[in-house]
């Protein structure tokens, strides 16, 4: 009888290393090799990992200027409408709606949702929170939190070649390659 | 090559031997190493000065319901308060607090963007430190309005008669400012966590098969479960991680102006009135100036003990405490700076009221607050003009034991002397707490070292991804890092 693993679908392949230079490296000719569904998996950020896979700068700045905009507006706006519009505060003399009295609250808001935005853009971007991804699956990918670094090829990349693809990590120096299951 | 075509002349030489820093991490540990250590403090069997410390705190901290049921069911003259004297210990301590917290966001954002990477061993703690400061800051404010059933008023709803809250108090932007603070917090610190509660939860599904007895397995069960639903499913893949890193340093954009807007806008609850010592325009940089100095002095009460009992001091060094030192003693200097001034001003200003408020902190019926003050803030600190002083663990935590004194006698000398005396001598009167005071203060302190406590044994206490970050192992241009040339 078949094993179960015959019906499984390839998620791609999985090389591990041991030295962030050798990592950054294998990013460097999996990038030249003209991937485009592939990723770098490491224990805390790599200097120059960014360059070395071809990305550009993050848009998560878009998502905390447009949230913290909203914020600083809608506290201008609701207390112009609490105290000013809706019903009049008259206290002190002073007038009902000031820009300057309003200014710390309106400040306040605009750090509140922009944090709101950062985070929540950051989360969307990597479309996290995700309850399962096949590489967790694998027990030796564990390790990439701990002092391993892993570089994946995805098996629906364009490129993706099994033996080739095999080849291009085994030259760049991979300690372990393994076919990940979807 | 372009570097070869370089005059020597030009050429810079590496730095001199008694010029290099001493590394972040000492021994050259691996990167391994740091996830093992600090995850051994939540994997290894309870220690038994945690359980002892727990039982202390949560002691201590019942002290906090029954002072707050007795003030809720009788009413706030349970507190020592009385008529010209109406803000007391509530609000020195609501104060005192809240400026605890902003060394944990000083650390983990203004350090950050000015690229102090030393802040990495220490800023998960200071964060959590923050967040359980508001939260003991939180209830003295929310208390000593005495109705307490109308404490939905400060929100932004209408009260049965359709009016609304009035924005031109700084009582109301005050609220604004610390629910955001402590929701900021919040969300940096969790973003922080989640790379770490990853390697928590991979580090109990590596040794999932390995536990046979049934309540472990269980246990492994659990944490494996709520590591992994806090994560996220986080990966390390660096196309996260590029976003992530992004929206960390926006948070800590955020934050900077945030935390120093926070101590600016506590300090208008007090500078834009109109009495005597409290009205002056030096307030909002002198209580932030403050606040730096009094939460980093709670950092170190706090870290001292907690790295010698965990064996940590391979990652907090001796060389991080320096630092912190300095940092005590350059906001220390600020803030006796900023004492001097006031009574200058008092003095140049020409307001007769505003230095008789001066000369009554100093010399008038509670002198002795002032003296303490002044002893534990302005002189204390400067022993850590001396290298000896900085470097001693036990002799900063005593410094800092001082300092943490001198910030409460700082906010007490301000909300009472100023009211206690004010324009008119009919109005005079004296300010004594009561138990109840007391009660609630204490309970305060268990409280904080309880929710301290638990945090150290179930999080990790130090930012695992962070520390690992700064290792010259993990730079891939060091031959640490495996660089080739």
């Amino acid at each position: 009888m078949d094993s179960l693993d015959d019906y499984q679908i390839p998620y791609g392949f999985m090389a591990e290393f041991d030295t962030p230079a050798d990592v950054l490296h294998a990013a460097e000719k999996v990038r030249d090799a003209g991937y485009t569904r592939w990723d770098v998996h490491t224990p805390y950020p790599i200097h120059g990992m960014d360059d070395a896979m071809g990305l550009g700068n993050s848009r998560v700045g878009w998502f905390t200027f447009i949230a913290g905009l909203f914020g600083f507006f809608s506290g201008m706006l609701m207390i112009w409408y609490m105290n000013a519009y809706d019903y009049g505060l008259p206290v002190g003399g002073k007038p009902n709606f000031s820009p300057f009295a309003s200014f710390p609250v309106a400040y306040e808001m605009t750090i509140l949702l922009g944090a709101f935005g950062s985070l929540g853009g950051m989360l969307f971007l990597n479309r996290l929170p995700r309850l399962h991804h096949p590489l967790l699956k694998n027990i030796r990918f564990a390790e990439v939190t701990h002092d391993k670094f892993y570089v994946v090829i995805e098996a629906d990349d364009p490129k993706y070649e099994e033996e080739e693809t095999r080849g291009l990590l085994e030259k760049a120096g991979s300690s372990h390659i393994e076919l990940v299951n979807e | 090559m372009a570097h070869d075509s370089v005059p020597p002349s030009v050429k810079i030489a590496p730095p001199p031997v008694e010029l290099e820093r001493p590394a972040l991490v000492e021994n050259n540990r691996s990167i391994g190493w740091i996830s093992d250590t600090v995850a051994g403090v939540i994997e290894n069997n309870t220690p038994g000065w945690w359980k002892l410390t727990i039982t202390i705190s949560l002691f201590v901290s019942l002290g906090l319901p029954l002072g707050l049921v007795y003030l809720i069911s009788t009413g706030v003259g349970v507190w020592g308060l009385n008529n010209p004297v109406a803000w007391g210990w509530a609000i020195v301590n609501f104060v005192w607090w809240i400026g605890i917290g902003h060394a944990g966001t000083l650390i983990s954002a203004i350090l950050f963007l000015l690229r102090q990477k030393w802040r990495t061993s220490i800023n998960r703690a200071a964060e959590a430190m923050t967040i359980f400061a508001v939260m003991c800051a939180g209830i003295f404010p929310a208390v000593h309005v005495g109705r307490i059933w109308f404490d939905w008023w400060l929100f932004p709803i209408p009260n049965a008669n359709s009016i609304w809250p009035q924005f031109r108090s700084p009582l109301l932007w005050d609220v604004f400012a610390v629910s955001t603070y402590f929701t900021v917090s919040v969300l940096f610190w969790y973003m922080g966590l989640i790379p770490d509660l990853a390697t928590m939860r991979d580090r109990f599904r590596k040794v999932a098969s390995k536990v046979v007895e049934p309540t472990a397995k269980f246990r492994n069960h659990l944490a494996q479960f709520l590591y992994g639903a806090f994560s996220l499913g986080w990966t390390g893949s660096n196309r996260h991680w590029r976003n992530y890193e992004k929206a960390y340093l926006l948070l800590a954009g955020l934050s900077t102006p945030l935390v120093l807007s926070v101590h600016s806008i506590v300090s208008f609850d007090f500078a834009v009135s109109q009495l005597p010592g409290w009205h002056t325009t030096i307030f909002p940089p002198y209580f932030v100036a403050g606040a730096v100095f009094g939460g980093f002095a709670m950092v170190m009460t706090l870290m001292i003990p907690l790295v010698s009992l965990y064996r940590l001091q391979e990652i907090v060094t001796i060389r991080h405490l320096e630092v912190m030192s300095k940092v005590i003693l350059v906001t220390g200097s600020i803030v006796g700076y900023a004492y001097g001034m006031e009574f200058f001003i008092a003095y140049y200003g020409g307001n007769p009221y505003e230095l008789y408020a001066f000369k009554n902190r100093a010399f008038g019926d509670m002198n002795w607050s002032y003296w303490w003050m002044l002893g534990c803030n302005v002189l204390a600190p400067q022993f850590f003009w001396f290298k000896w002083c900085r470097t001693t663990p036990w002799f900063i935590w005593v410094i800092c034991g001082f300092v943490n004194i001198g910030m409460w006698m700082e906010r007490f000398v301000i909300v009472v002397t100023s009211l206690h005396n004010d324009f008119m001598p009919g109005n005079w009167g004296y300010y004594s707490p009561t138990w109840v005071d007391m009660v609630t203060y204490f309970g305060t302190f268990g409280f904080f070292m309880t929710l301290f406590l638990l945090f150290c044994r179930f999080l990790p206490l130090i930012a695992i991804s962070e520390v690992k970050g700064v290792l010259p192992q993990a730079d891939p241009h060091h031959p640490l890092g495996g660089a080739k040339h």
